[in-house]
């Protein structure tokens, strides 16, 4: 039975890791080699140029505002929505009334299951599209539309949510978690599933209520899902491109206004494909490609506890 | 836990997920009771809440429904204008607007990028669920890494990349990229499922003097396909939203280049246009005709996605 493994496995492998590796490994060890040259990304024409791209980024305040507002999104995007996420699963799988069996979700709990995940199909261009609806500066928008109507606004100066530089990032932080909430109820509605119902039943039969239950059962439970929930959020926070690129005012991929909503990726392109500074582009992205891997080791040390089995 | 949740959710019906409650006895009522009734102000609160998260996400959709069927000047106008003819033109006048050509070039490029990824896929996390050989923690360890970063980072080196390949603004340029980055997902929940999988019949299939590559396409991937069918709905979702990684690669390298846009990277386009050109009714009926597909996917398969995402909770 063990002749001929290694072949197969060979055989087996080397497409994959072959193309792996071309597209996605090397392009990214490459931006490491560019970001030290001061290459325009037109031309072949580069020259070494040491650290001086990193030196420059520290002085670009430009890249200062951007990294505060990751920053800001990475301490805020994934609090919200694992909060909003985790309180609709509990709803929807152990919420409910009694009713005829022991532990259950709300009534209804399988068709907002459904509804709720309803964002996560949406691509980006209908998110932009409709949100450039809903948020318009007008009465014409669906929210300024509702505001006006429920009299909480004033018809005559309402709030230009995307061209406000004070609600600008809030506004795309909503619909980032508006987006994301649903994916998450799903995925910790399927870890909650796995507790088993037992462990429900004995609580209920002790007397215990449903805040009790969630913070003393439900969550230790699910602490493996909630620290895997942590670090692939961290990683959207780091992105925002799509978001901030086509919703925002800007030049070219947003940012706008006045960068109070550029993003490190937004900045990254511009510089990339509209200022020609491809070595410069390279030297960010090195630098957000440690912070990301920064944020993902300490979200998966500082939340590591010994797992439960059951 | 082992595959078997995973094949028994979607089996399930709807309404009766997780076992089922034995019928319990005299003691029931009186501890339900208590258990539902802790905090009326929470309950009607947190129903209430439900309620509201559920209008935030139909309202907005329903509004782009509705706006096709407007004219322009009542989407200019308030948000609450109901729209006067139902006339279905306008989906026609937006296919022609471009709409149809996108559509086309997303499901040439999707028609092959998904199944590549899914056999690629598989049949590398196979190899490293099931086989022991020196390197194969360091392989599976530098697939997942992957799933780390967010793939902007590498956009610069990867235009290039493309570019020397001679394959920018080309199908087989874009099925290509689609296929690496979907790698770490597909690596990492297809090793997570192959592993579940009970190794008897693999190994009663050796014993029949089936070669490893036989027992790979006929034993073992139609077992796997349970979790096939979820990691392969994802794909198609994630891959059908791409944005960044199309604008970047799919621009018209000439004058007279075809136009390969997808539809997530057309519409976008065309919606900056409309500020120029206005027809919003059919960049309306365009919306909405992007949003059905993936609708219907969803709503055919939700619980082949829901208990794909359970898949990896429980490895």
């Amino acid at each position: 039975m063990r002749h001929r493994k290694y072949p197969f496995i060979i055989g087996f492998l080397i497409a994959p890791v072959g193309l792996y590796a071309l597209l996605m490994l090397w392009p990214y060890l490459q931006t490491f080699g560019y970001s030290l040259t001061d290459w325009s990304g037109e031309s072949s024409v580069m020259h070494f140029v040491g650290l001086k791209n990193y030196t420059t980024l520290f002085s670009d305040s430009v890249f200062q505002q951007a990294l505060l507002h990751n920053l800001l999104l990475l301490l805020l995007l994934p609090v919200i929505t694992i909060l909003l996420a985790l309180f609709f699963a509990f709803m929807l799988n152990v919420g409910g009334r009694g009713g005829t069996g022991g532990v259950q979700g709300v009534r209804g709990s399988a068709a907002y299951r459904v509804v709720f995940f309803f964002p996560q199909l949406l691509s980006i261009a209908i998110l932009t599209v409709m949100f450039e609806g809903v948020f318009r500066s007008d009465a014409s928008g669906l929210l300024n539309g509702i505001l006006v109507k429920l009299g909480l606004e004033n018809a005559q100066n309402p709030i230009e949510w995307l061209n406000d530089p004070n609600t600008v990032l809030w506004t795309v932080l909503a619909v980032t978690v508006w987006w994301w909430v649903g994916f998450y109820l799903v995925y910790f509605s399927a870890a909650m599933q796995a507790i088993p119902k037992d462990i429900y039943e004995a609580a209920l039969l002790d007397g215990a209520g449903r805040v009790h239950t969630f913070f003393r059962i439900t969550l230790p439970l699910l602490w493996d899902s909630l620290q895997t929930a942590w670090v692939y959020l961290a990683i959207v926070a780091m992105d925002f491109f799509a978001q901030v690129s086509t919703l925002t005012p800007g030049v070219a991929y947003g940012g706008g206004p006045d960068y109070h909503s550029e993003v490190l990726s937004t900045y990254l392109m511009r510089n990339f494909l509209y200022y020609g500074k491809s070595g410069y582009a390279c030297a960010m992205g090195v630098v957000i490609l440690f912070l990301t891997l920064i944020v993902s080791l300490v979200a998966l040390r500082s939340t590591r506890r010994g797992r439960i089995e059951f | 836990m082992s595959a078997t949740p995973i094949t028994k959710t979607s089996d399930e019906p709807e309404e009766g997920r997780g076992p089922a409650t034995p019928p319990a006895g005299g003691r029931r009522m009186p501890k339900e009771q208590r258990f539902g009734d802790a905090g009326g102000v929470l309950n009607v609160f947190s129903h209430g809440f439900l309620v509201l998260w559920t209008v935030m996400i139909i309202l907005p959709l329903l509004w782009i429904v509705l706006g096709s069927f407007k004219t322009d000047a009542q989407i200019g106008g308030s948000a609450w204008a109901w729209p006067a003819n139902w006339s279905f033109s306008v989906f026609g006048r937006a296919w022609d607007k471009g709409i149809g050509g996108f559509f086309l070039n997303t499901v040439i490029v999707l028609g092959f990028s998904v199944p590549l990824t899914m056999l690629f896929g598989s049949m590398a996390a196979y190899v490293l669920a099931r086989y022991e050989f020196p390197g194969n923690r360091f392989l599976y360890y530098l697939f997942v890494a992957g799933a780390m970063f967010p793939p902007y980072l590498a956009l610069v080196p990867l235009f290039f990349m493309v570019r020397n390949l001679g394959m920018l603004n080309t199908y087989q340029g874009l099925i290509l990229v689609y296929v690496a980055f979907s790698m770490p997902f597909t690596v990492f929940f297809m090793h997570s499922f192959f592993r579940t999988l009970p190794t008897a019949v693999h190994e009663a299939a050796m014993i029949d003097g089936c070669s490893h590559t036989r027992a790979f396409f006929q034993v073992m991937l139609p077992i796997a396909k349970p979790g096939l069918i979820s990691v392969g709905i994802f794909n198609l979702l994630g891959q059908w939203n791409q944005y960044i990684l199309p604008l970047t690669l799919m621009q018209k390298q000439s004058g007279t280049d075809h136009d390969r846009s997808v539809l997530t990277q057309g519409l976008v386009n065309l919606s900056l246009q409309q500020g120029y050109s206005g027809d919003y009714p059919a960049l309306f009926a365009g919306m909405t005709l992007a949003m059905l597909p993936v609708l219907v996917v969803y709503l055919s398969f939700q619980r082949q996605v829901q208990s794909g995402l359970s898949a990896g909770v429980l490895k």
